[in-house]
């Protein structure tokens, strides 16, 4: 049915030409239409793709309804109930709010020093911006088992062997701090992102600005407190926002790595969702604990929103 | 040279050395893997591990004569190749008409598509999940296809849109009185203009399609499962095979990201709709 609406857009809409000097602001009627008929295919799709699954989540999580059963029948709040009675759900939500807030601070840490490395002159500063920036353009079951396999390994990763050079026993990543070592990972696509956007900001300041104050004397820790902080205060919002819309949403690499254990330990709200889903085929359940992660990310999503909104004053 | 001057090639031999350090970790595992797929499966687990070896293509062709690994390679081409075709199909004339026939609500419809975006894709997962099984597009490219032209069909309108608010106005006017349709003018006037921002945008949206896998590993299986699934089915003891995993991994990692760097400079702006440019 969604198919049968783009089609349409395709076809060559002609205007019909101004006949009159066109008031100012105003379009003339035609070209109004014609500036309808072009946003309304995509206005449509997405418009049904955001409420017809809403509302089937909203639906569904008042029934239950187990695949395996096929039996539907309505209870009202009861898989609410169930989910928030749920001690998985405490540490799903812990789970996940440690992942967001670590990679975070990784991100703007690490991501503003690298960029301010990055800033300075050297010599195949180009060569080094691609190797920082690599990483993002990894894909994530790729990095989490190339983590996992080789460097990780408590027997046989390069750390492992790193670690015995120094006369230490391999560590066991994903045994005895499962949650951090996703984290890393994760991180590691995350923080080029970070890097790349701050350098960019970074680029576009005013170098005599900077000029001026470094002859005036002022030590690097002023002028980055005084000039470069507040000219990153915005881009590094704008970091924070848009990787937490992706953090809240990490799968992939728990799904390849623990598959959300040892017990839960690595189970974030995307994934507890998954297993309930997929795994125990519980709709009702999972939609309830879908439409959690609908709010939350559109608590989120509310301040994206606005700062992104300023820019568009411009 | 004056001391002014010899301080600054100082300084500057400082930073090299700090920066490619800090490169090189980063791109550490990536370069690894690199190395590694052109061992043999002992030479990889070798300790000390080599970094100087007779390099083989051996574990190359292991993947491709074990696994089914053209038709995951094909699938994930097909999947982003025509998702991305049919969301900057969509997105073109939307971005055209907000662009220069904008109304009063044109920044409210912007700002809506956006907060589309923010939808996490696991709270619409068991809708979806259960409209492809009763549509029958489970484990179909078509289904790919469908939801990766909407999810990004946001950022692709976002992005047009910001190359072509940039194009002056009287340029599409003169089409306009020239006689012009809508298409013409687009296809004619706009695109030659604005061709390395609608690049951009189809590469961008190329990396986002060929390295999604919250949907891929969801609803795809062996029949259509791109290669982002593919790699998730080395999770289990196949991921033990280091040469092999590393042969496949670079295979799947290299094209697309030789795509997401020749894009880099556009992609801030994509990724952040136009708020840091």
């Amino acid at each position: 049915m969604r198919q049968s609406v783009d089609t349409a857009s395709l076809k060559p809409l002609t205007v019909p030409m101004p006949t009159t000097e066109k008031p100012r602001g105003l379009l003339p009627r035609g070209a109004r239409r014609m500036a309808m008929l072009c946003q309304a295919p995509s206005v449509i799709l997405l418009l049904l793709w955001m409420i017809v699954p809403l509302v089937m989540t909203v639906w569904f999580s008042l029934l239950h309804y187990n695949l395996m059963d096929e039996g539907r029948q309505f209870i009202g709040v009861m898989n609410y109930v169930y989910l928030f009675t749920d001690p998985s759900l405490t540490d799903a939500l812990l789970n996940t709010l440690v992942l967001v807030v670590g990679v975070l601070l990784a991100s703007v840490v690490l991501g503003t020093l690298i960029a301010l490395l990055m800033n300075q002159p050297m010599h195949g500063r180009p060569v080094v911006r691609l190797l920082v920036i690599a990483p993002f353009f990894v894909m994530p079951t790729v990095s989490a088992l190339i983590w996992k396999n080789m460097l990780m390994n408590p027997v046989s990763g390069l750390f492992a062997w790193v670690a015995h050079l120094f006369g230490f026993p391999g560590f066991d990543w994903f045994a005895n701090a499962p949650l951090l070592s996703v984290g890393i990972i994760v991180a590691w696509q995350w923080v080029p992102f970070a890097a790349l956007i701050l350098l960019t900001a970074l680029q576009s300041m005013d170098r005599e600005q900077l000029e001026a104050a470094a002859l005036d004397g002022a030590r690097p820790l002023v002028l980055f407190r005084r000039i470069i902080a507040p000219h990153l205060a915005r881009p590094v919002t704008v970091v924070i926002l848009i990787e937490t819309m992706f953090l809240l949403s990490v799968f992939a690499e728990i799904l390849v790595t623990t598959g959300g254990g040892p017990g839960d330990d690595t189970t974030n709200l995307p994934y507890l969702i998954y297993k309930t889903a997929l795994l125990d085929y519980d709709i009702g359940g999972a939609s309830a604990g879908g439409l959690l992660a609908v709010v939350l990310a559109n608590l989120v999503s509310i301040f994206l929103v606005r700062t992104v909104a300023k820019s568009l004053d411009r | 040279m004056s001391k002014a001057s010899q301080q600054r090639a100082m300084r500057k031999l400082v930073f090299t050395l700090i920066g490619w350090v800090v490169g090189l970790l980063m791109a550490f595992p990536i370069l690894w893997m690199a190395l590694t797929a052109f061992k043999t499966e002992r030479q990889a687990v070798e300790t000390p591990p080599a970094l100087f070896f007779h390099p083989t293509l051996e574990s190359f062709a292991t993947v491709l004569a074990t696994t089914n690994y053209l038709r995951f390679v094909f699938n994930s081409v097909a999947i982003a190749g025509g998702a991305t075709l049919l969301s900057v199909a969509l997105a073109l004339p939307c971005a055209y008409a907000m662009a220069f026939h904008p109304s009063p609500r044109t920044k409210g419809i912007l700002m809506w598509m956006l907060s589309t975006k923010m939808m996490p894709a696991v709270g619409v997962l068991v809708p979806i999940y259960l409209l492809f099984r009763n549509l029958h597009l489970l484990d179909t490219r078509t289904g790919m296809i469908g939801i990766y032209t909407l999810m990004n069909l946001p950022i692709v309108i976002w992005m047009l849109y910001s190359f072509f608010r940039d194009v002056p106005h009287d340029i599409v006017e003169a089409g306009l009185l020239d006689g012009a349709n809508t298409r013409q003018q687009i296809l004619r006037l706009l695109l030659p203009l604005t061709a390395p921002g609608v690049a951009a945008t189809i590469l961008l949206n190329l990396v986002l399609c060929w390295n999604e896998a919250f949907w891929s590993i969801n609803l795809t299986a062996t029949n259509a499962a791109p290669l982002t699934a593919f790699i998730a089915t080395f999770s289990s003891p196949e991921g033990l095979f280091w040469a092999k995993l590393s042969a496949a991994s670079l295979l799947a990692v290299a094209p697309i990201m030789v795509v997401g760097l020749a894009t880099q400079r556009h992609l801030v702006s994509g990724l952040t709709f136009g708020a840091v440019k």
